[in-house]
């Protein structure tokens, strides 16, 4: 008996599925418009944002973003990142990640379904695809068409002009990394460096293979999101639904007139297919929540426009939590909640974290100091009786016009400082200069007078201070004696 | 025939060796007389079975035959590779004979074969090493031309000199002086502020330019007596001397007589270390007044170091490393703190 069960599960579910190409019909409504907003706003921002100018001074560069690898600096309209800085990095992973967390306990996958960049790639690839071969039955119409001189020339087209668009994504990345207007400059006139064409090159293809190709496999095959959105959900998110309840049972208005004649009870549903033929996973709403569903809410769209016609109720699909299908069914009312503990936690931990990054943003210093002291020889006796310690001392000027920082060193009776290569009267304490957004390294020596009852190993404090600010940085080191 | 010669006699035969055993393991395998051996030997594992490998068992649910191997009610289907294994393999193969061609790969006599690319891994490394050159340049140019007093007030060829002269001193000079230039006995330590020769930067350049009684021309050079192997000084006249000398940097013998001492020293001694024991860097007589001690300040090494006196060597690096490093070493020394 069981073994029956098994092999009849084994004979009716494949584990491999082909793929069926999915053919979204276009539609119009407010989710639809709400998407092309966010396509516009979005695609915007990646293809222009490198053009934007922002003047720091002479002495950096005047992209307002700009990840300058060669000279190890992120630029971001006013903020500026050294490579030791790169937590911040970690820090905006965290607050994206909980963004996501927070945006799934709201309102399920909207990420995916409105900003996502394979979903907004795919919808302009689709954009185009329409726009060249038409709607959805032209599509499936020219597909199962055998070859002619007219499919030819829309197939090529439309590939021209998705690998047009992909070029474009992928010029657009590399003008992050370079000041734009030069490198577009350098790209016209096939000046550009290999890397800027190797990189255009690797993003034009996974563009165009992505968008074009892969499309919703991505996000059912590929990405790990539906499945970890599929854990961090609750009954009280909203998701993309189908009144089941209003719905059932389905049938065209035909057989919903005749059940209504009998006095049974016929659903809104009119089993149009509206909803499965806009879809650009090419799934069926009414079966539930799946994994496939991206919550884009164009069946949603579909679905009204349609109940529109036939006069019945819009909303027969419609953003809804699968606490109020539950609580329908019982005939419990319904809510919806959007301040819950999880959202509650969700939102404390954005405003924490993004409160730090930005707490230590505001309060870095504008200047470093680092001391490393000498491996070998620890220290060196002197012809007077005295002892030598050598640092290698690192100061770090962020600023973006040059700065003079004199070196002290505390803790340390009768001790002086002296930096090879910058002549300093002995009493007075060396100053040095460094130059705008650069680190300056310096061999710096420490005499002790000869004193028996200091230690082997004396603890000292390195001070720099900016001439112009008085503002000082301290390090902490030791200064090593051969204690006899 | 030397040992370099038969490891590349070996190198290529046993490689030839190889590849012809390779070749007639492949011809016998692939000679149309030798298939049916073959296609039974591959059967050999079928053969294991109950059944002999006679009847091919087929997989009810998949349709696909088995191997006929079974674990625990398991079977293993015999599925052919997949596809994209199989080309990916295929074109590993023809990536292989395209690299035969034109990269050095045959073992030949005399070498492998050089390829039609002509590439070899130590041209590449000389490639780099020029390119590496190419963008010193400048830093060397600037070094042999200004003054050394210059390139230390000039951050950017300080910085320069210090590393190049670090890289220089590693090779050249750390055997005898130490990775950190602390020197042992016998070998100065070059961060302290105790020159024989004198530690401006134009001095210790001239050391590590004629060396310490070297072959150069113009070597340092000085000659302590050996007070004792030549009998200038009897036993007792040298531990006198010995104690003197001590008490010049404040270490006591009460052994010896100071005053003796101090005569003999006006004798024998003043012309070079000086009255008072401060020695002189014009000919490379040590300071005796301090407590740093090139071999040991130990009443037994002063008595040798009197005895059979000591004359430590340093090669003259003039014409053995070329003029602009010798520059950045003198920089680099003087820069480890005890330059003057």
């Amino acid at each position: 008996m069981a073994e029956t069960a098994t092999q009849a599960r084994y004979e009716n579910e494949q584990l491999y599925a082909d793929h069926k190409k999915v053919y979204p019909q276009s539609v119009s409504g407010p989710f639809r418009r709400l998407k092309w907003a966010i396509l516009a706003l979005t695609l915007g921002a990646y293809y222009l944002l490198p053009f934007v100018r922002w003047n720091r001074g002479p002495n950096a560069p005047d992209q307002a973003i700009l990840v300058d690898l060669p000279n190890q600096r992120f630029y971001f309209f006013f903020i500026e990142i050294w490579p030791q800085e790169v937590y911040y990095l970690t820090g905006l992973l965290i607050l994206a990640a909980v963004a996501l967390f927070l945006m799934n306990a709201l309102a399920g996958r909207i990420w995916c379904g409105y900003t996502c960049p394979q979903t907004v790639w795919t919808d302009l690839f689709l954009l185009v695809e329409r726009w060249v071969e038409g709607d959805r039955r032209e599509r499936i119409k020219l597909d199962e068409s055998p070859w002619s001189i007219s499919k030819a020339r829309k197939k090529a087209m439309k590939h021209v002009a998705w690998i047009a668009i992909a070029w474009w994504t992928g010029g657009a990345w590399v003008l992050y990394f370079a000041d734009a207007p030069t490198l577009v400059w350098q790209l016209a006139t096939f000046q550009a460096p290999l890397t800027a064409w190797t990189w255009i090159g690797i993003l034009t293809l996974t563009t165009y293979l992505l968008a074009g190709f892969a499309r919703e496999q991505v996000c059912t095959y590929m990405c790990p999101w539906p499945r970890i959105q599929a854990a961090l959900t609750d009954e009280e998110a909203l998701n993309v639904t189908y009144r089941i309840d209003r719905g059932e049972p389905r049938g065209s208005l035909k057989k919903a007139a005749a059940l209504e004649a009998k006095g049974k009870p016929a659903g809104d549903c009119i089993d149009c297919y509206q909803c499965v033929a806009v879809c650009p996973t090419g799934i069926d709403i009414r079966a539930g929540i799946q994994l496939e569903c991206i919550q884009c809410g164009l069946c949603i769209d579909a679905c009204d426009t349609v109940m529109r016609k036939v006069d019945r109720p819009t909303g027969l699909i419609g953003y809804d939590t699968d606490f109020n299908i539950a609580a329908r069914e019982a005939g419990k009312p319904t809510h919806v909640r959007f301040i819950r503990p999880r959202t509650i936690v969700y939102a404390a931990i954005i405003l924490i974290v993004s409160g730090l990054m930005l707490t230590q943003l505001l309060t870095r210093d504008d200047f470093g100091l680092n001391v490393l002291h000498d491996r070998n020889p620890q220290f060196v006796r002197l012809s007077d009786g005295g002892i030598r310690n050598g640092y290698t001392v690192r100061l770090l000027n962020k600023a973006l016009e040059p700065r003079i920082f004199t070196l002290n060193i505390e803790g340390l009776p009768g001790a002086r400082l002296e930096v090879i290569g910058i002549d300093t009267p002995k009493s007075a304490s060396p100053s040095v200069e460094v130059g705008p957004d650069t680190t300056r390294e310096l061999r710096v020596l420490v005499f002790a007078p000869p004193d028996p009852a200091r230690g082997v190993s004396t603890p000292v404090t390195f001070t720099a201070t900016n001439l112009a600010s008085d503002d000082v940085l301290r390090t902490s080191d030791f200064f090593k004696s051969p204690g006899d | 025939m030397n040992a370099e010669d038969a490891m590349s006699f070996a190198g290529t035969w046993w490689l030839l060796l190889l590849v012809a055993g390779f070749a007639i393991v492949l011809v016998y395998a692939l000679w149309p007389k030798n298939k049916k051996k073959f296609d039974e030997a591959a059967r050999i594992p079928l053969e294991d079975d109950d059944d002999g490998g006679q009847n091919i068992e087929i997989d009810e649910l998949s349709g696909t035959e088995t191997t006929g191997h079974e674990w625990d009610g398991l079977k293993e289907l015999n599925n052919p590779l997949p596809k994209w294994w199989l080309w990916t393999f295929y074109v590993t193969v023809i990536w292989s004979l395209a690299y035969f061609v034109l990269y050095p790969a045959w073992p030949w006599f005399g070498g492998a074969t050089k390829g039609l690319l002509g590439w070899s891994s130590r041209q590449e490394v000389t490639q780099e090493l020029a390119s590496l050159r190419a963008e010193q340049k400048t830093y060397w140019d600037n070094l042999s031309q200004i003054g050394l007093e210059e390139i230390r007030s000039d951050p950017e060829l300080l910085q320069f000199a210090m590393a190049s002269g670090g890289a220089a001193f590693g090779d050249n000079c750390a055997p005898c002086h130490g990775t950190g230039a602390i020197g042992a006995k016998g070998y100065p330590n070059l961060n302290d502020d105790d020159w024989l020769w004198g530690g401006s930067l134009d001095e210790i350049h001239q050391s590590i330019l004629v060396g310490i009684r070297s072959v150069h021309d113009d070597t340092r050079d000085n000659e302590m007596p050996a007070f004792g192997r030549d009998e200038i000084l009897d036993q007792t006249q040298i531990l006198n001397v010995a104690g003197y000398t001590r008490s010049l940097s404040g270490l006591e013998t009460p052994s010896a007589d100071l005053s003796a001492g101090k005569e003999l020293y006006a004798e024998q001694c003043v012309a070079c270390h000086g009255e008072d024991g401060k020695g002189n860097t014009e000919l490379g007589s040590p300071d005796l007044t301090n407590n740093l001690w090139l071999y040991g300040g130990d009443l037994p090494e002063v008595i040798e170091t009197l005895t059979n006196s000591r004359k430590g060597v340093m090669p003259a690096w003039d014409g053995r490393l070329d003029p602009p490093v010798i520059k950045a070493l003198a920089v680099y020394v003087h820069s480890l703190g005890g330059g003057v």
